[in-house]
């Protein structure tokens, strides 16, 4: 009945395997050793980054001929101007606060805008417009950032903000930070779309039951069991925010000032780095070296963040599991 | 590390003797091992939780045996051991001994991959790969490549009619096997698992997730492929037992409680428990 | 509730139309044949887009012969090899992290790392390998090459690509390794025969996003020194580039209006590129991705 295949088994156990144990061992191994080596890629990136900004910015600390420069002078000092005078300033706090403006103003935009939508998606849509609304936003992730820069340089603030005051210039923290709200709206919205329909069934059959109406299912079941899961959202956006560089290099203006007013420019980290980077200062001066202190004091924020974004969104992904 | 080749085993041996290719291998009975699988006090254990309490089973070769026992006994930790898919569960380890014609089971050196080729298995799920009928079956063969091609064309077939599914696939080969009913898609991952010419056939509940007619099908199957093959049946019901089965071991809770021919354990069972068992007291 | 949600989606769908609708009226009178085959110029009714256009696509292929590969394997050893184990869940999280880090920071590793191969070889006096006239041409340090361009990207793309990957393969039943296992494979059979050709149409799809991600970046490129006005397409690895999104900065930081439009036009092309690779996606998604279990 199953002659070849008795047949064949009677070879293989003569012939051995057609590859022999240990070279097929030999052939598993170099893959798996292959495996790790492009794994350990991802951690060799980290570890560069932050070698390399160390040491570029214990460079700029320690400059011979820059004695004023100190870590306490740069992350208190409330003057930013690298560029201008005799005497170059480098307090770090007019880029932070320029900074925390524009990711404020993004977050006042996108935190509800892209929350309801979420609870839209998730609660009330039909999987038609679920659908459309999905390729809405994943268009709108897709787009390039510059394009936002350009929308706020072109037709933010001339269309929408200075019609409303006559305070608002060309550059301003308030453009920038709509076009930024606009860029991360679909990260808000897909990361807490995940976290509401993440939220099981049963919970809402169960309210369902106790005859509670679908507002209350929406906001006394369904939003607060997935809460850690949007507040990981807003977390991660708000980090797309903080690191977001080419929307407030066009919109934002170039001035680094203490100011919580939207109508000013401001100029954020990210800003400062592109000037530098762009412009012809010496990559041995001050200025230069400066954008280094300033990435890692970037990196560093980003990067609390994103770890806490990814312990909550552990857990909340461990709740249901 | 050094693997250990399994030794030819008496199937092998007696198709190497120069019979014609075309018949079926027969094997003088006189000439097989009492028994194709000894265990002797097989403990085994998931990280600290012990779930196998020192087994001490033999079952015979080109028989059926079934594992009963209520859920949670360890009947399919058992079954796991005999091909080592419990290698791939973290924390998973075995104490004792386990032979397989005679080579040791537990062996750290053991080539496990050689071993689940000589050992096929159908689990509770039929779990077809989403590729052709053909194509599932003819999967472990091209993986250990020993077959021209129309060796393997030929190969399939008797395989899917060993599984008694030739007839209805004949025309559709080459469709996706995820289109056939659950029934035809356990009796095709049956083919799958002869296909690669195994000596044991573990069977983990292969009809629990079948209709009845499903069910009958492969029951009627498995009393075909016992000429064949060693088969040990894992299941849940007590009529399948002792429709397919020439022996029954009875597990509880990690221990075997009794073992012995089908017909003998289901009318005269020396332990209570497995009278009440088997008469349906508890389970 | 319905109406407050109603209202919020109805704001994201007016952001998207406002955007395309301002920047199709301010980009289409400047769209023209001309305008994709001539290079960059001071006046704006004469430049183009030919240079930027090849280096998104040298830098682009680059990038993903680079980190679609690379982010393959990470997943597939990440999933399918290793055990649960401390180093393991910190590699995870190292991932995480780094999809997180800003672009502009990978630039400034790549500046370090791959423009001046930290120092370790002057720019002015670089290891030398092949002839200009091959496009394998390459230089050590790269210098701010399509080369470096390309890996900068890949550094930028690659946690998005691994964790894309990652869902595909977890997405693959439990079961068919199982069989494939019992059956007498070994690891790594399981995965080229079983779960990654079954997986494969979710790993492309998030490829293909993630080129589109790589295709919008400006920041990285912008640090390592791509220059702004190109006024040849790139013939090797070595060669100096530009990129669309590039181009659009420059035109757009531009006070003049004339130059506005042009960014416009530009920024059509580059949308219309976006929507191809999002259609290509969409595509696979639903004509490709089969169920895996009946
Ligand atoms: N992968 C696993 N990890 C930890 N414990 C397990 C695992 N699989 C089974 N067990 C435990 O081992 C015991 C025996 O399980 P099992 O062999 O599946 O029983 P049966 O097949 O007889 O129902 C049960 O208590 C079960 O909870
Ligand atoms: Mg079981």
């Amino acid at each position: 009945m199953t002659s070849i295949a008795a047949r064949n088994a009677a070879e293989i156990s003569q012939r051995g395997r057609l590859r022999s144990a240990s070279a097929q061992m030999l052939f598993e191994g170099s893959i798996k050793f292959t495996l790790v080596g492009l794994t350990l890629l991802s951690v060799l990136t980290t570890v560069a980054i932050i070698a390399v900004l160390i040491e570029e910015t214990v460079g700029f600390f320690t400059m011979a001929d820059h004695p004023e420069i100190s870590v306490w002078n740069f992350f208190t000092g409330t003057e930013w101007s690298p560029l201008l005078g005799a005497q170059p300033l480098f307090g770090v706090l007019p880029l932070i606060s320029g900074t925390l403006l524009v990711t404020a103003i993004a977050g006042i935009f996108a935190m509800p805008v892209g929350l309801l939508t979420a609870v839209f998606l998730s609660e009330y849509a039909s999987p038609r417009t679920r659908t459309i609304l999905k390729s809405v936003l994943e268009v709108l992730a897709g787009v390039p950032t510059v394009v936002y820069g350009f929308f706020a340089l072109t037709f933010i603030t001339p269309y929408l903000l200075q019609p409303l005051s006559e305070s608002f210039g060309t550059y301003n923290a308030m453009g920038a930070g709509i076009a930024v709200g606009i860029m991360i709206l679909p990260i808000v919205c897909s990361l807490s779309e995940d976290a509401l329909r993440a939220v099981p069934h049963s919970l809402r059959d169960g309210a369902y039951a106790l005859g509670a109406t679908k507002f209350d299912v929406t906001a006394k079941v369904v939003i607060p069991a997935g809460l850690s899961g949007v507040v990981a959202a807003f977390l991660l956006a708000l980090t797309r925010a903080i690191g977001e560089t080419m929307i407030v290099a066009l919109a934002a203006g170039g001035l680094a000032q203490l100011t919580a007013n939207p109508s000013q420019q401001v100029q954020t980290m990210t800003a400062y780095m592109v000037q530098i980077f762009l412009g012809d200062a010496p990559a041995a001066g001050v200025e230069y070296r400066s954008s280094y202190a300033v990435a890692f004091t970037l990196f560093l924020i980003t990067f609390l963040m994103t770890w806490t974004g990814a312990i909550i969104l552990k857990r909340y992904r461990e709740e249901y599991d | 590390m050094k693997t250990i080749p399994l030794p030819k085993t008496n199937m092998d041996q007696s198709t190497t003797t120069p019979t014609s290719s075309t018949s079926a291998p027969t094997v003088p009975v006189a000439l097989r091992p009492p028994s194709a699988i000894e265990m002797n006090s097989l403990s085994a254990w998931y990280a600290k939780n012990q779930v196998l309490h020192a087994i001490d089973l033999d079952i015979a070769a080109k028989q059926v045996c079934a594992f009963i026992g209520p859920s949670g006994c360890g009947k399919s930790t058992l079954l796991r051991w005999l091909n080592r898919m419990n290698d791939t569960i973290p924390g998973a380890r075995a104490t004792g001994k386990i032979s397989l014609h005679g080579v040791s089971l537990l062996d750290a050196a053991l080539d496990v991959v050689d071993l689940r080729r000589r050992v096929g298995m159908v689990f509770q799920k039929p779990n077809p790969f989403p590729k052709s009928i053909f194509d599932n079956v003819a999967f472990g063969p091209r993986l250990h490549r020993i077959y021209s091609r129309t060796d393997l064309e030929e190969l399939v077939e008797q395989s899917l009619r060993a599984s008694a599914l030739w007839e209805e696939v004949k025309d559709r080969l080459s469709s996706s096997a995820l289109g056939l009913s659950g029934g035809q898609q356990q009796r095709l991952c049956i083919a799958r698992a002869i296909a690669v010419g195994p000596e044991l056939l573990l069977m983990d509940e292969p009809c629990s997730a079948l209709d009845p007619r499903s069910t009958a099908s492969i029951e009627e199957l498995i009393r075909e492929l016992r000429t064949t093959y060693t088969i040990v049946i894992v299941t849940h019901n007590m009529q399948q037992a002792s429709r397919v089965s020439d022996t029954t071991a009875f597990f509880y809770e990690g221990k075997l409680v009794e073992t012995g021919a089908t017909d003998l354990l289901f009318t005269t069972p020396r332990e209570r428990r497995t009278e009440d068992y088997v008469t349906g007291r508890f389970g | 509730m319905l109406a407050s949600c109603l209202a919020a989606t109805t704001i994201a769908v007016l952001v998207l139309s406002a955007l395309l609708i301002s920047i199709a009226i301010e980009g289409t009178s400047a769209l023209s044949w001309s305008f994709l085959t001539s290079f960059a110029s001071r006046k704006a009714s004469q430049a183009g887009i030919l240079a930027p256009l090849m280096g998104s696509v040298w830098v682009c292929a680059i990038c993903a012969i680079v980190a679609i590969p690379v982010g393959i394997a990470t997943a597939i050893y990440l999933e399918e090899y290793a055990r649960r184990s401390r180093l393991k869940s910190l590699i995870q999280l190292n991932i995480s992290n780094l999809s997180g880090v800003p672009s502009i920071v990978y630039g400034i590793l790549a500046l370090v790392a791959f423009v001046r191969f930290f120092g370790i070889r002057s720019n002015d006096d670089p290891l030398t390998f092949g002839s200009p006239e091959s496009f394998m041409y390459l230089q050590i340090p790269f210098g701010p090459s399509v080369i470096a361009g390309g890996l900068t990207l890949s550094l930028v793309v690659l946690p998005i690509m691994i964790i894309a990957s990652q869902e595909a393969l977890r997405s693959v039943p439990q079961s068919l390794r199982q069989a494939a296992l019992a059956l007498g494979s070994t690891q790594w059979q399981v995965v080229w025969h079983v779960t990654l050709p079954a997986a494969l149409p979710t790993i492309m799809t998030g490829a293909i996003l993630s080129m589109s991600r790589a295709i919008g970046e400006a920041a990285p490129l912008l640090v390592i020194g791509g220059f702004l006005l190109v006024f040849q397409t790139p013939t090797n690895l070595m060669s100096d580039f530009t990129v669309l999104p590039l181009q659009i900065y420059n035109w757009a930081g531009r006070p003049q209006a004339e130059f506005h439009k042009i960014a416009a036009a530009a920024i059509i092309v580059q949308l219309v590129v976006l929507l191809a690779f999002n259609s290509i996606a969409i595509v696979i998604r639903q004509k490709l991705q089969r169920p895996l279990q009946s």
